[in-house]
This record gives C-alpha cells, sequence and structure tokens, in this order.
C-alpha cells in the first residue's frame, strides 16, 4: 500500500494508515543500519537535492545519510554563499535545481508554508525538513518510532512536551502525529511560550512542570534558544532553569520512569540537566540513529510515488 | 452626447428618494429626471432592474503612483475604478516620494485629469508626518490648499501619542480628519497574520487583534481630548466596533470604514498558505467578521472601502512570511457587499449607497453629490442581480492580487457617470 501523498509536507492531516506504514517500513531499514554493509539499492539512479536555507547540521548529515544509505545521488544546497544571498528568490532557486532533473527535494526553511509553496511550482517530491516554526515531519516520525521502540507502542501514551511551544515545529508535528496516533499529548512551557488557543489541537496545557511529570511515560524537552529568547519570553536561563529544567531530582520527585527525548542540539544543564540526558532514560542518541532509519523509509516510499 | 436611462431604480439616500425613474443626460449634465420619459435625440440605454446611486467614493485606495508604477498607475487604478462603479477615490500618502507636499499632490491631480479624461475625481491623502517618518508634522495648511482631503500615515501608524495629538489639534483648524491604520508596532513585529488558533495551527507569527484595539483606545482619548476629527481605517476587530460605537454615544468625533475582505473572510483562508489572503490587518474570526456586520447593520460603521493594495504577480509570488501585505479590492467591492450583506439581509441597498457614497464624502467634509435637474451627473449604476465568476486577469487593474478568483459573486458595477465622462462596462 503506498502513501496517499506524493510530498511529506508536514503531519497535520496524515492518515494513521500512513504514520504506521512509514514507522513499519523504518524497521527494516533500521535493521539495515545494524549490518556491516549499510547501503542498499532502492534509490540508484534517483536524485535528491537538500536545499537548506536555514542552518542545520543534524538534520542535513541525517538526511544525507538516508540518501547514500538508499544508493541516491545527493546534491547539497546551502543558503549560504548561494544565489539567496543575493536576492534570488525561493522559485527561480528550486525552479533552477530542478530544471537539473532533480527527482526529490529536501528542504528546510525558515519560513512557515515554503515547502508547501514549492510543492506547487515544481514536480519534484518534496520533503520538509522543517518549516518555520509549522513542521518537521520526519522528526516527529522518528520521535513515534523511538518511542515505540522503547515502550511497544504510541497509543493509550501520555507524551509531554516542554519548552518554547510556540516556535517549534517539532512541537507542532509532534501534537500532529502523537494524536493521530491514538497517544495524549501535552505542552509545559512558560505562558509566553505557550500559543494561543493551542488545547483546541486536542493537548493538555502546563505551566508547571511539577504537576505533569506524575502523570506522563515520555518527556520531549525542546532546546531553548537562549540568545533569542533571554529576557523577553523568559527573564533568566537560571530562572528557566529552576522552573523547567529536567533534573533527576524532579524526575524522582514524580516517582515513575519517564522516557527522556530531545530533538537536539541539547543545552547541557539549561532545559535538561547533563545527569539526565546521559541517563538510562535518555533515548537522545537512539532518536539520532532511528532518525536515518525513518528517513530512509520516507525518502524511499516517497520514490515509488511517482 | 444625449442619453436616456431608462426603467432603473433611483436610489439617492441624500434626497431619500428611491423609486423607478427615467434620467436624461446632456453632455454630462442631468436634463429631467421623472416617469417614461422619451427624447428622440438620445441614445437609449435599457437600466431595467439596477439601481442608480450617487456615484461611488472608496475612501481607501493605493494608486501606487509616483513611484510604484509596476503595480499600478493612477489610469490603470483609475479604470479598475470606474470598472468596479466608483466615481471617486481617495489615495494613499505611502506613494514614493510620499504625499507630503504640494508638488506631489499637483502631480496627482494633473495626472488624474488627464486619466479617462477626469472621469474618476481623485482626492489625495496626505502623510501626517514628513516621509511618513511619524516625526514631524507634515505641512497641513500647504497640503490641505492644494486638495488634501484627510491626513494619514497609513501603514506606518502614527504611533507616538505626543505627535497624535498634535495632528488632531492641527489638523481640526483645517477641518480635516485624521485617518489611522490603528496598530501597535512592537506587538506587532514580525507578524504575518491573526493570532489566534490557525495561526497556532500554522506556525505563522501572529498580530493580535489587541494590537490594533489599543491604539483604536488610545486615539479615542486623544479625539476627545483634542477635539479633533478621528477616522479609523480598515477596522478590524469586535473591540474596535464596540469602542467606536461607545465614542459615537459620547459624541466624539470617530468615524470608521472597513473592507469587503473583512467582513467576508475569516483567517481560516491562511491554511492554503495563499499569499493573497495576506494583508494588513490581517483577516481575523468569525466573532470579528460577525461585529463588524453588526457595526455596519446598527450604523457604527460609517464607510465600507477597499483598501485597494495592488502588488505585482512575482511579488506575491514567493513564501508566505515574505509576501507584501495587501490586495486589490476595487473590482469586487460591488459584487461582495451585495452577496454578503444585502442578500444575506445585512444592509438594505440604501444603506449600502449610504455606505459606499454618503458617508465617505461626509467623513471627508465633500460636497453631498445632488441628483438633480440641471446638477452634474455623478452616478455609478449596478445590477444587484447579475450573476457573475470573478476572474482576476479581467480586472482593469494592473494588479490581479485578490482571493477571490473563482467566486461566483451576485451583484456587479454596470456603469458610472462623472465630470462629463461615461464609462460603462
Amino acid at each position: 500500500m503506498p502513501l496517499q501523498s506524493r510530498h511529506l509536507l508536514g503531519l497535520d492531516g496524515v492518515k494513521r494508515e500512513d504514520i504506521q506504514l512509514i514507522l513499519d517500513t523504518a524497521v527494516s531499514f533500521r535493521e539495515v543500519l545494524d549490518r556491516p554493509i549499510k547501503k542498499v539499492p532502492p534509490l540508484q539512479g534517483k536524485t535528491i537535492a537538500n536545499l537548506f536555507f536555514e542552518n542545520s547540521t543534524r538534520t542535513r548529515l541525517s538526511f544525507e545519510l538516508a540518501e547514500r544509505r538508499l544508493s541516491a545521488d545527493v546534491l547539497g544546497f546551502a543558503a549560504t554563499g548561494s544565489s539567496v544571498t543575493k536576492g534570488e528568490t525561493l522559485k527561480d532557486t528550486a525552479r533552477n535545481i530542478e530544471a537539473m532533473k532533480v527527482d526529490m527535494v529536501v528542504m528546510r526553511h525558515s519560513a512557515a508554508g515554503a515547502p508547501h509553496y514549492l510543492s506547487r511550482v515544481i514536480e519534484a517530491n518534496v520533503v520538509n525538513a522543517g518549516d518555520g516554526a509549522h513542521e518537521h515531519p520526519t522528526q516527529a516520525l522518528l520521535d513515534m518510532y523511538t518511542i515505540r521502540e522503547k515502550l511497544g507502542r504510541l497509543e493509550g501514551l501520555h507524551v509531554c512536551i516542554v519548552g518554547d511551544i510556540s516556535h517549534s515545529r517539532v512541537a507542532r508535528s509532534n501534537i500532529y502525529g502523537l494524536l493521530t496516533m491514538g497517544a495524549r499529548v501535552s505542552v509545559c512551557g512558560p505562558a509566553t511560550m505557550i500559543p494561543r488557543e493551542i488545547e483546541k489541537l486536542g493537548v493538555g496545557v502546563f505551566h508547571h512542570i511539577d504537576d505533569v511529570l506524575p502523570h506522563v511515560d515520555v518527556l520531549n524537552v525542546l532546546r531553548i534558544q537562549l540568545e533569542r529568547d533571554a529576557g523577553r519570553l523568559f527573564p533568566t536561563i537560571r530562572e528557566y532553569h529552576n522552573f523547567y529544567g529536567i533534573t533527576r531530582q524532579r524526575l524522582e520527585k514524580a516517582g515513575r520512569n519517564i522516557t527522556i527525548m530531545h530533538p537536539g542540539p541539547i543545552n547541557r544543564d539549561v532545559e535538561i540537566s547533563a545527569e539526565v540526558a546521559d541517563s538510562e532514560d535518555s533515548v537522545i542518541l537512539q532518536q539520532v540513529l532511528n532518525g536515518v532509519a525513518v528517513r530512509m523509509a520516507v525518502l524511499y516510499l516517497l520514490s515509488t510515488k511517482n | 452626447m444625449q442619453i436616456l436611462l431608462k426603467g432603473g431604480r433611483l436610489i439617492d439616500p441624500v434626497s431619500g428618494r428611491d423609486e423607478a425613474l427615467d434620467i436624461h443626460i446632456a453632455e454630462g449634465r442631468i436634463e429631467r429626471i421623472g416617469r417614461s420619459l422619451s427624447v428622440s435625440s438620445a441614445q437609449v440605454i435599457d437600466v431595467k432592474g439596477k439601481i442608480i446611486a450617487p456615484g461611488f467614493l472608496d475612501m481607501h485606495v493605493h494608486l501606487r503612483e509616483p513611484g510604484f508604477e509596476y503595480k499600478e498607475t493612477i489610469l490603470t487604478g483609475c479604470t479598475a475604478a470606474a470598472a468596479g462603479g466608483f466615481t471617486g477615490v481617495c489615495c494613499m500618502p505611502n506613494t514614493k516620494p510620499a504625499i507630503d507636499d504640494e508638488a506631489v499632490i499637483r502631480t496627482i491631480q494633473s495626472k488624474a485629469r488627464a486619466a479617462l479624461d477626469g472621469l474618476v475625481d481623485v482626492y489625495p491623502v496626505a502623510a501626517v508626518t514628513a516621509g511618513r517618518k511619524g516625526e514631524q508634522l507634515a505641512p497641513f495648511a500647504e497640503l490641505s490648499g492644494a486638495g488634501a482631503v484627510a491626513f494619514t500615515d497609513d501603514g506606518d501608524p502614527v504611533s507616538d501619542a505626543e505627535i497624535m495629538r498634535r495632528a488632531l489639534e492641527y489638523s481640526s483648524m483645517f477641518k480635516k480628519p485624521i485617518i489611522q491604520h490603528a496598530q501597535d508596532m512592537p506587538m506587532t513585529k514580525g507578524g504575518v497574520m491573526n493570532e489566534g488558533f490557525t495561526a497556532t495551527a500554522l506556525g505563522l507569527p501572529g498580530m493580535p487583534a489587541v494590537a490594533e484595539d489599543i491604539m483604536i483606545a488610545r486615539d479615542i482619548r486623544l479625539a476627545q481630548f483634542t477635539g479633533g476629527q478621528y477616522h479609523v481605517a480598515h477596522m478590524s476587530t469586535a473591540a474596535g466596533v464596540d469602542m467606536v460605537r461607545q465614542a459615537k454615544a459620547r459624541g466624539i468625533r470617530v468615524t470608521c470604514e472597513v473592507t469587503p475582505h473583512h467582513i467576508v473572510l475569516t483567517d481560516e483562508v491562511v491554511r492554503s498558505y495563499n499569499t493573497n489572503t495576506k494583508m494588513n490587518p490581517p483577516l481575523r474570526t468569525k466573532e470579528d467578521v460577525d461585529a463588524l456586520r453588526q457595526g455596519l447593520k446598527d450604523g457604527t460603521v460609517d464607510a465600507i472601502a477597499t483598501d485597494h493594495a495592488p502588488h505585482s504577480f512575482d511579488e506575491k509570488e514567493v513564501e508566505y512570511q515574505t509576501a507584501p501585505f495587501g490586495i486589490v479590492g476595487l473590482e469586487t467591492a460591488i459584487g461582495l457587499v451585495i452577496t454578503e450583506l444585502f442578500l444575506k439581509n445585512v444592509l438594505s441597498l440604501s444603506q449600502i449607497v449610504e455606505k459606499f457614497a454618503v458617508n465617505p464624502r461626509r467623513i471627508l467634509h465633500l460636497p453631498d453629490v445632488k441628483i438633480g435637474e440641471g446638477e452634474m451627473a455623478n452616478l455609478t449604476i449596478f445590477d444587484p442581480a447579475a450573476e457573475w465568476v470573478v476572474d482576476p486577469q479581467a480586472f482593469k487593474s494592473k494588479s490581479k492580487n485578490t482571493p477571490f478568483g473563482g467566486y461566483h459573486l451576485t451583484g456587479r458595477a454596470v456603469g458610472v457617470f462623472n465630470n462629463g465622462q461615461v464609462y460603462w462596462a
């Protein structure tokens, strides 16, 4: 059974069967990553362009690795030093790259909706690798994969996302995906970082982390943008850490095993203590590994949609 | 040239007339108004079922000239106005250079007289501050003398309360309103749509309604304090309607306008990421739309103006966050208003004529259009039953940036008379 769409723009509106299919397909690719020879042939002869209009190291590397593991030809494009800085529009950049006959485009962009726009003006399959504060679907898929791997299911679990929800594409994609898969989702953060009316998406809203911890199975801790937000969305780093920082002591008080996730890169001892990040309950590095398998699954499934 | 308009329904709120009457126009002047007229030498135009009204005036239009002629010119803008049923427009000062001195006004006036032989009256609205920078008052006396009908820093609101106070005081000497694009800038920095559930779902930066409300609240207090005349441009919030209603009840000199798009669309349509749903103020919620309609009905909202804001195709063909704010409106205004307000029993045809023709002129202290024998014909003729589909490529405007392409509308302008000229669609 193929996916319903030929693009992966977000998880909003994606059917449960499709998410299930991606996660199940990822299982076999995850197995490939444990082999001595980690390369398989399904995307041989396909060309994938990675258009990163916004800085990203791990997502770009993860996609590149997934593409190479699938035997695709990979074209890298970083906004710095490219024609974008000379004022070329997204449309022209994308069309130029498409003129080189690429089959798929993976795009990271600072503007919400940019991949949706791109999918309307070019022929290639489009994979959203993060658009503004909107969606980051492959991150949410790898998060779901990792939860399923660790806890055996998604349905009925309570996942709490902690941090700056307003500016987080990871939060939105996780909310859409997890709710579709039957999980319960809460968000927790200072009132300045919770976007208005988010409860209408079907999530619980908390401002005090200790209120929600005793009820959650999984904690997805978001990175705090130190430079951007201190003094504006919260007073000081110290105050944020005291109120929302995930520490051993705090987790012990909650009195249950909570799986700890983080999309990275982490600010040690700001949103999460080093001790917790490195603990047995942390699956942060599994997320990184699973990310490659999930992206392989997405690219593979989309490539069959042409 | 002699024209006999036969079988139309004359609706003139100023004289209180609403009846089927024929009108004989000779060389642009109304010769006779009466029943069953026949003039052997005149060209007869059958306007049965159509409404003849005083010429509509759109008090909020961006003609873009001088400075942005690739978006619109005075000629193309006036043609779009005539095609949309307007015999007059007020042009906003965010041109390049801004309308902040007499020479710019003179240039606009001379181009307007040349465009369509002066069919469309163009009333410049001048800047409140020099260069629209919000720092120093523009020369109101000079600008008024040259023909400015009001003052606004549209798009760049007068943020400084002291400057707004002085502008209200100073402009009242010339009987000219200060028109404010009400927006608190720090609260809306980076915003591209209404803040609320849809923005949250889409991850787009929001502009909260309260950023408009607090500016209206402040300005109403300043209008009360100074006794100056204040007009809220393209008001979009429910709280704004409440505040203007209360201010009017207290006798404060406040008026306001709304756009057709703000009474038709909500922020839900942004889900398409269609950049033609991006305007400022942004599309709001159902509650706001309902409140604006109620305000129109009870008279709180004085006027309907389009905020016609042409942008080229390429400017809008970008990411949502990058696209400029604004949509064209002149050629869809009557259709949207008839479809959404008349057919849905919000306003009568006579009230619609008041909002389009009578009240804008009164706010600007322009004389009422008189429909009487011996008067120059300044008429808008529209068909409230015409059904049509919006085709942006057929617009007379140079720009096609509308969210209404493909809309099925009822009600359309069929022609205008003004200054001895005729435009027939």
